[in-house]
């Protein structure tokens, strides 16, 4: 009886297993290999050892493209959370049509990013330049997104406006579990709204802000579709992203090998981060 | 005593974040509308017509149905399959995390999600394509595989909280795992399941990068593939564009006000758990 249970149990599980591991984990270890041949994704190939590793550290391409990701990484992350947790302490304090306002502030969660990318690419090319030369402001007389230091901007708006949405919704169902007579008890004690936000609202929804950064921090680190619909990685590669050029060489430009180390380093870095984040984001968690 | 009152501060600062929230879309309804005249003389006055020729023409210029048909079928049978199967596997797991070969599969789907897809990317490309599955049945096979991951853990951390007393009363009466599985324990995860089903439904329908690599044949594009390589075809002609961008957000949009409540608290299930 127990034996034929334990038969089911594994007939359930084994085909799974299998096929996770061809379409998966053999690829991602065929990734591996191929980073340490000189492999173009045609012909013969050799053994090279660690050059394309030591090739990407003097790569100025690489560079950049880590360089472009990080900061518009950080600097998104920063700024969704800050919104998101403006917007979802506005959306549970006592207000009219709440209900319709959270729909329409999780709306952006269920449109395609590329699409998204599409209707701003035509905001900030038409719309922004008109306001610009309107208003009279030098900078946005001119397409931001075909300026090389502010194009990163273009696509942090629309990583921020899209990625928000999910970002709220965690924050406010965060802030409804926090007792409201925590807060009663603080305004006999005579505290103000700041106050309030720094030693109750803050503090109770840390686990929620742990979330939110590792999640965002590591969706921003993949940044893909935003480029793909704004700039392509223009102008010039002012805004390409390290999984842009991993696609780019590793497809166009015959370097399937050294990519695939790109890739490998990319998963090293994304890894070193999220756990940095998790461990240091947990540790004040239990502090708090 | 400052909470009891209707907050208008947060009310009008929400309506300012409203507004930033349905520009783009109220610009892509407008512009959808309009024809290239009226658009010239103002970008953001109200449509005077209703001009629905250019959601006829966009149709017919990026073949609208054809891969309208691609992402539902591809949508629809990740989705249905992922339920079917993904559940099964979660449910052995969960049974059975006691034993080591089954505490090592959760582990190892699991330690899945850490893996970028870049690094995946370049080879799966080669592999797909030698096996002939360079189209829309490899990828609803794709999305399937790779989302084990991310459901095993949802479905495992909800399966532990099913009692088993349950299951150990259907045993008495000589029931098999198999009967047990479908006929007591699925119907039980129904939450769950609509959980699953709304990640994946979005996941799926708007995938970008996925579709981009793996398809080859132009018959099997997806929507938002297809606006893609279009971009270039559109040039100015932006009543066009919009018109077509709008038909491929409308289906989830749609979805999305119907199904609103469910689709919010479905989302939030799956992101606390993590």
């Amino acid at each position: 009886m127990n034996k034929k249970f334990s038969r089911t149990y594994l007939y359930m599980t084994i085909p799974a297993l299998a096929l996770f591991f061809i379409f998966h984990t053999y690829p991602a270890i065929k990734g591996v290999f191929y980073s340490f041949t000189n492999w173009r994704g045609y012909g013969s190939y050799d053994f090279v050892g660690l050059k394309n590793y030591f090739n990407l550290f003097k790569d100025g391409r690489a560079l950049d493209a880590y360089l472009f990701t990080f900061k518009f990484a950080i600097v998104s992350t920063i700024l969704t959370n800050i919104i998101s947790l403006a917007f979802a302490i506005a959306l549970n304090t006592k207000i009219v049509i709440r209900k319709t306002l959270r729909a329409i502030y999780f709306l952006p969660n269920v449109l395609s990013i590329l699409i998204v990318a599409f209707i701003f690419n035509f905001i900030f090319t038409h719309l922004l330049t008109n306001f610009g030369t309107a208003a009279n402001i030098e900078v946005l007389t001119r397409n931001i997104l075909g300026q090389p230091d502010l194009a990163w901007v273009g696509v942090m708006v629309v990583a921020v406006w899209q990625k928000s949405a999910f970002t709220t919704l965690i924050y406010l169902s965060g802030l409804q579990t926090i007792p409201q007579n925590l807060y009663e008890a603080s305004s006999i004690d005579g505290a103000n709204s700041w106050q309030n936000f720094l030693h109750i609202t803050f503090p109770l929804i840390a686990p929620f802000f742990t979330i939110n950064i590792v999640l965002a921090m590591k969706d921003f680190l993949m940044v893909f579709d935003h480029i793909m619909g704004l700039t392509g990685g223009g102008p010039g590669r002012a805004t390409e992203s390290i999984s842009l050029l991993i696609y780019r060489g590793g497809f166009q430009g015959g370097e399937f090998a050294y990519q695939s180390a790109n890739a490998v380093l990319y998963f090293v870095v994304i890894t070193i981060v999220s756990f940095i984040q998790i461990k240091y984001l947990q540790k004040r968690e239990v502090e708090l | 005593m400052f909470r009891d009152r209707v907050n208008w501060f947060a009310l009008f600062f929400l309506i300012i974040g409203s507004i930033v929230i349905l520009f783009p879309l109220y610009l892509t309804i407008s512009v959808a509308l309009k024809t290239p005249q009226e658009l010239g003389q103002s970008v953001l006055s109200l449509p005077t017509g209703f001009h629905f020729e250019n959601f006829i023409k966009a149709a017919k210029m990026t073949n609208y149905w054809r891969s309208f048909k691609n992402s539902f079928i591809i949508t629809f049978g990740a989705v249905s399959l992922t339920l079917l199967t993904n559940s099964m596997v979660a449910y052995a797991i969960a049974r059975n995390l006691d034993k080591k070969f089954f505490k090592f599969l959760y582990y190892y789907f699991i330690s899945a999600m850490f893996i970028p897809f870049p690094i995946i990317m370049l080879p799966i490309v080669k592999q797909t394509s030698k096996m002939g599955i360079d189209n829309q049945w490899g990828l609803i096979f794709l999305y399937v595989v790779y989302g084990l991951a991310f459901n095993i853990f949802l479905y495992v951390g909800y399966i532990k909280s099913i009692p088993r007393s349950l299951e150990e009363a259907a045993i008495i009466d000589g029931c098999g795992v198999w009967t047990l599985f479908w006929k007591i324990i699925f119907p039980l995860m129904a939450p769950i399941n609509a959980t699953v089903a709304i990640l994946s439904t979005l996941w799926v329908w708007n995938d970008f990068m996925l579709p981009l690599v793996i398809l080859s044949e132009r018959e099997d594009m997806t929507l938002p593939l297809v606006q893609f390589v279009f971009q270039s075809q559109f040039s100015t002609d932006y009543n066009l564009a919009f018109a077509s961008y709008l038909m491929v957000m409308l289906p989830l949009i749609f979805v999305y006000l119907v199904a609103q409540k469910w689709i919010i608290s479905g989302v939030l299930r799956g992101s606390i758990k993590q």
